[in-house]
């Protein structure tokens, strides 16, 4: 957040009074799920029992040296490239900072010249987030205070699980282009669905296997940037949200009182909504970086980097352009099938003819995220070709599917065998009639204009058929005896 | 002291394995010289006689069941205390590491004993290494067996002293600056620095990660290379080993220096050398000529500030090697109200002096604002070294210099000036900031009538090369 540059892409509008604008820029860890540990044979897992995976290399015992894990590495590059970074030659170096968690007392990681530069992340709607790095390094231990309620400066004693000491982790450092607590989601909300997407980690922001910090500064439109403070602790895509909006706020409210902003890192508290001061960072930290000289450079090959690219599937932003353009949607309008998984099934029926309205609508409604898997495209299309031909109404539609999933059956089957059939308009006709003529009262309101009494009708009819009756078909109906 | 034929490594090994003596007769009688002189030299921190007696009778078996028996077998070896051994206290001649028994073995010492080697002790050195006399150590220092008065050099003073009493034929030291070969020159044996990369650190309590290397003591330049080609290899522990497999090295002591070019570095024979040792210098240079080497003059103007350089990068490195030390997971603590308060009063109460001393110049050597000024001004000042030597490498297939300026100096001499101290390694620094290999060869005496030892220098991977000149040396004494 060094740049001042004042022109933005874009700035959508963050609710913020007195024409205040948010600056936010998000630093994401992520623990890739690779079998070991980054510079040991160690099992990289979570959930064991204290101390229990754990080896000299990474409890940084006297003589034990690190190993630079293959898998982690190129996981980490697999991340960079799907972020569009550029993936140089690099080199580990040393973070020294004293931490009872920290084994070593100081943590691997990389400094100024990190595995992958410069990339985006693009928004559903198109806008690009920059990514200024995703850099790799290890994971710290994990201690807890005991007595005291938990904080340290009243604890008993702590105690310190050095399980996760030498996961393997990418920072993902974010350019501080976002400017509302939704793009923020948005933004945490992509970044997720590409690691998913590529297989490089679970991304469990509950667990921690995702761990967001927003640096969040405010300042009026178009004027340099304002002092920032970096929020940690957020557990969730809420939480975020809500730190964001909070933080802003309290900002705005020190620098209209005509105070100034502390830089310093705060603590978001879910439960009482508020951020709180962990600590200043007026004294930038000293953590005396050098290049790690137990470790070699990294310098992938350009069949290293051709294989890593070749192993990216398509990307969120990919399939929601694709899916827009088949459906004739726009992308964040596609973005629901994506983040469900569903957009290639949606194509395959698109592609097999099927209405591509009536697609989105079953993908978004009446499909579940891991329903796609049991779910024959063509037999997809094939149902919703009934649909809109007449031969099954949307009642009926959405009962053939939820038991085509169920079964895996064929649309045009297990409707005979429910005995749907459509129903012929002379016969639902005389139906309608019979329902006007049970309540005339209700019909001259009808006819008025009160369309609360529409219900009273179609149920009548609803009743007659066994719900079989398409309700559209019949709201269709009154109005046309309506009009006379 | 002087090595009889049967006492060398090659020699025992060499019986061990015919069966014409036994593995523990080997080990007891040198434990009973241990027992004789140690209380007098202090060479070691632990004498491990139960252990050592055990694996010499584990090897006796093994030869009763018909087994092949290593290249080492039933060679008494000594351990420099900061090589972990599994379930044996692993010190560093430090308080810090009060307590701490490694769960596991450096790759050497795995290496060692699957040659059929047998560890009798650990032996001192200037608290993590750093020092060049062992009077760093925070258990008292190793006296010089050629007299008693006198340092044995540092910091593998224990490892060159219990070589030179005849304690074992064969230990091993580690060399960040000089480590291996200051002490051998002034205790009057073999030591090498073999280059960097080419024996696994996996094991080895670091220093200074860059500079650091294991290498051999031997009575004799084939011993050395006994135990090189033993230790030597690449090991995937280590990411900066080199991915090549040890080296043949004695086959090729014996092809003499005929035809080889040898060059003399200028730079360090002149000022700061006591004039016996440079003589002594001189004589090997003359031996090199009368044996066919074409001996002249070399220049590498960048090790003039090789000193400077390394008191930067090492204690920049050890700074944070040394980090760890805080109390919390092994060794020393000293209880206090909460953990940074721990952590300082343990470091406060487990660190000598030096250690100290090199570890607040390195914090202070990589402090932003500083950096450039010191530790990336030092990295380029390594990179003109390297560049110096290629140059004089183009020249000459090794190159000549003393090992230390002087012979041993009294107890307290160079200790109330750290600077005075830090000289003594203006010759050996610049191999370790290279990476190459280099070996000092005891060359007769100085005035004092105490060993003076002259160093062979040679480009990265060409131990042959030097050991072959350094074996024509010892021929010509
Ligand atoms: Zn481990």
């Amino acid at each position: 957040m060094t740049d001042t540059t004042t022109t933005d892409l874009a700035a959508p509008d963050a609710g913020l009074p007195g024409g205040w604008q948010m600056v936010i820029g998000l630093e994401v860890h992520c623990e890739l799920s690779t079998a070991t540990k980054l510079f040991c044979g160690c099992p990289n897992q979570f959930g064991s029992e204290p101390n229990t995976n754990v080896c000299p290399v990474c409890l940084g015992l006297p003589g034990s040296l690190p190993v630079a894990n293959d898998a982690a590495v190129t996981y980490a590059m697999r991340l960079g490239r799907a972020l569009h970074c550029e993936v140089k030659p690099s080199v580990f170096a040393r973070k020294n900072y004293f931490y009872p968690d920290q084994p070593k007392d100081y943590q691997i990681s990389q400094f100024d010249q990190p595995t992958n530069i410069e990339g985006w992340l693009e928004l559903p709607d198109g806008i690009r987030i920059g990514i200024e790095r995703a850099h790799i390094e290890e994971d710290t231990g994990k201690t807890s205070h005991v007595g005291g309620g938990g904080r340290i400066h009243e604890a008993g004693y702590s105690l310190v699980d050095y399980n996760r000491a030498g996961v393997p982790l990418v920072e993902i450092v974010g350019k501080a282009d976002l400017r509302t607590p939704e793009q923020a989601r948005q933004y945490v909300a992509e970044l997720r669905s590409i690691i998913l997407a590529i297989e490089v980690s679970d991304a469990k922001m509950e667990e921690g296997s995702m761990r967001v910090d927003a640096n969040v500064s405010v300042r009026k439109a178009d004027e340099p940037y304002g002092t920032r403070c970096e929020i940690k602790n957020l557990n969730s895509l809420r939480s975020l949200v809500r730190a964001l909006d909070y933080e802003a706020r309290r900002q705005i409210e020190l620098l209209e009182d005509g105070e100034r902003v502390i830089q310093q890192t705060r603590h978001w508290d879910e439960a009482d909504g508020r951020t709180h001061t962990l600590r200043s960072k007026e004294e930038a930290d000293d953590y005396r970086y050098f290049a790690e000289p137990d470790l070699v450079p990294l310098d992938p090959s350009a069949e290293t980097l051709a294989a890593i690219d070749a192993s990216i599937p398509t990307l969120p932003a990919d399939r929601r352009q694709a899916l827009a353009t088949a459906a004739g949607v726009t992308p964040v309008e596609a973005a629901m099938a994506v983040e469900r998984g569903l957009d290639d099934l949606a194509l395959a029926a698109i592609e097999a003819g099927a209405n591509p309205a009536r697609v989105m609508t079953h993908v978004e409604h009446n499909l579940a995220a891991d329903e796609a898997v049991r779910l024959d495209a063509a037999n997809f299309a094939g149902l919703v070709t009934m649909e809109t031909s007449g031969e099954l109404t949307a009642t009926q539609a959405k009962q053939v599917l939820a038991e085509m999933v169920e079964t895996g059956g064929e649309p045009g089957a297990i409707a005979a065998a429910r005995g749907f059939e459509a129903m012929e308009t002379g016969a639902l006709e005389s139906l309608v009639d019979e329902a006007i003529a049970a309540d005339p009262e209700a019909w001259a309101k009808f006819c008025a204009g009160d369309a609360k009494v529409t219900g009273a009708f179609v149920g009548y009819v609803m009743k007659a058929t066994k719900g079989q009756a398409d309700g559209k078909a019949v709201t269709e109906l009154l109005r046309r005896r309506a009009a006379g | 002291m002087s090595p009889t034929s049967a006492s060398t490594a090659t020699a025992i090994a060499e019986a061990v394995r015919s069966g014409e003596r036994s593995a523990r007769e080997v080990v007891d009688e040198h434990l009973a010289a241990i027992e004789a002189r140690e209380p007098e030299l202090h060479a070691f921190n632990l004498v491990m006689a139960d252990e050592a007696r055990a694996s010499a009778d584990a090897i006796d078996r093994a030869r009763a069941a018909g087994e092949q028996l290593g290249p080492l077998a039933g060679v008494p070896i000594a351990l420099k205390d900061n090589l972990c051994t599994r379930g044996i206290p692993t010190t560093c001649s430090s308080r810090i590491l009060e307590g701490w028994r490694p769960p596991y073995d450096a790759t050497v010492v795995q290496r060692l004993a699957a040659a059929g080697a047998v560890a009798v002790g650990k032996t001192n050195l200037d608290e993590f290494a750093m020092g060049s006399s062992t009077e760093n150590s925070a258990f008292g220092p190793t006296r010089n067996p050629h007299d008693t008065s006198r340092v044995p050099g540092g910091s593998s003073g224990g490892s060159a002293a219990a070589v030179a009493a005849g304690f074992a034929p064969l230990s091993l030291g580690s060399d960040t600056g000089g480590s291996i070969r200051q002490p051998a020159a002034l205790c009057g044996v073999v030591g090498v620095k073999p280059t960097y990369g080419s024996v696994s650190r996996y094991g080895l309590v670091a220093f200074a990660s860059s500079l650091d290397q294991i290498g051999p003591f031997a009575t004799t330049v084939d011993d050395a290379a006994l135990l090189l080609e033993v230790i030597a290899g690449h090991d995937p522990l280590d990411s900066t080993s080199i991915p090549q497999p040890a080296p043949s090295l004695r086959s090729e002591l014996g092809r003499g220096v005929e035809g080889l070019r040898v060059g003399v570095i200028r730079e360090l024979t002149g000022e700061g050398i006591a004039p016996d040792v440079a003589r002594r210098v001189t004589a090997a240079a003359d031996a090199l000529a009368v044996a066919g080497a074409k001996v002249d003059e070399a220049s590498v103007p960048a090790v003039a500030y090789g000193l400077s350089a390394y008191y930067l990068i090492a204690p920049a490195e050890a700074s944070s090697n040394l980090a760890r030390y805080d109390g919390v997971r092994y060794g020393l603590r000293v209880d206090a109200s909460n953990s940074p308060e721990m952590m300082v009063a343990s470091r406060t109460a487990g660190f000598g002096d030096e250690v100290k001393r090199r570890i607040m110049l390195g914090t202070y050597a990589l402090s932003a604002g500083y950096y450039d000024a010191y530790y990336g001004k030092a990295q380029r000042v390594r990179t003109l070294i390297i560049r110096d030597f290629a140059a004089a490498y183009e020249d000459f297939d090794v190159l000549l210099s003393p090992t230390s300026p002087t012979t041993a100096f009294a107890f307290g001499d160079k200790t109330a000036d750290p600077l005075t101290m830090y000289l003594n390694d203006i010759c050996t620094i610049p191999s370790n900031l290279s990476g190459d290999p280099a070996v000092s060869v005891p060359y007769g005496v100085g005035d004092d009538g105490l060993p003076v030892g002259v160093q062979v220098l040679a480009p990265a991977m060409q131990e042959a090369t030097m050991l072959r000149v350094a074996a024509a040396l010892e021929a010509s004494r």
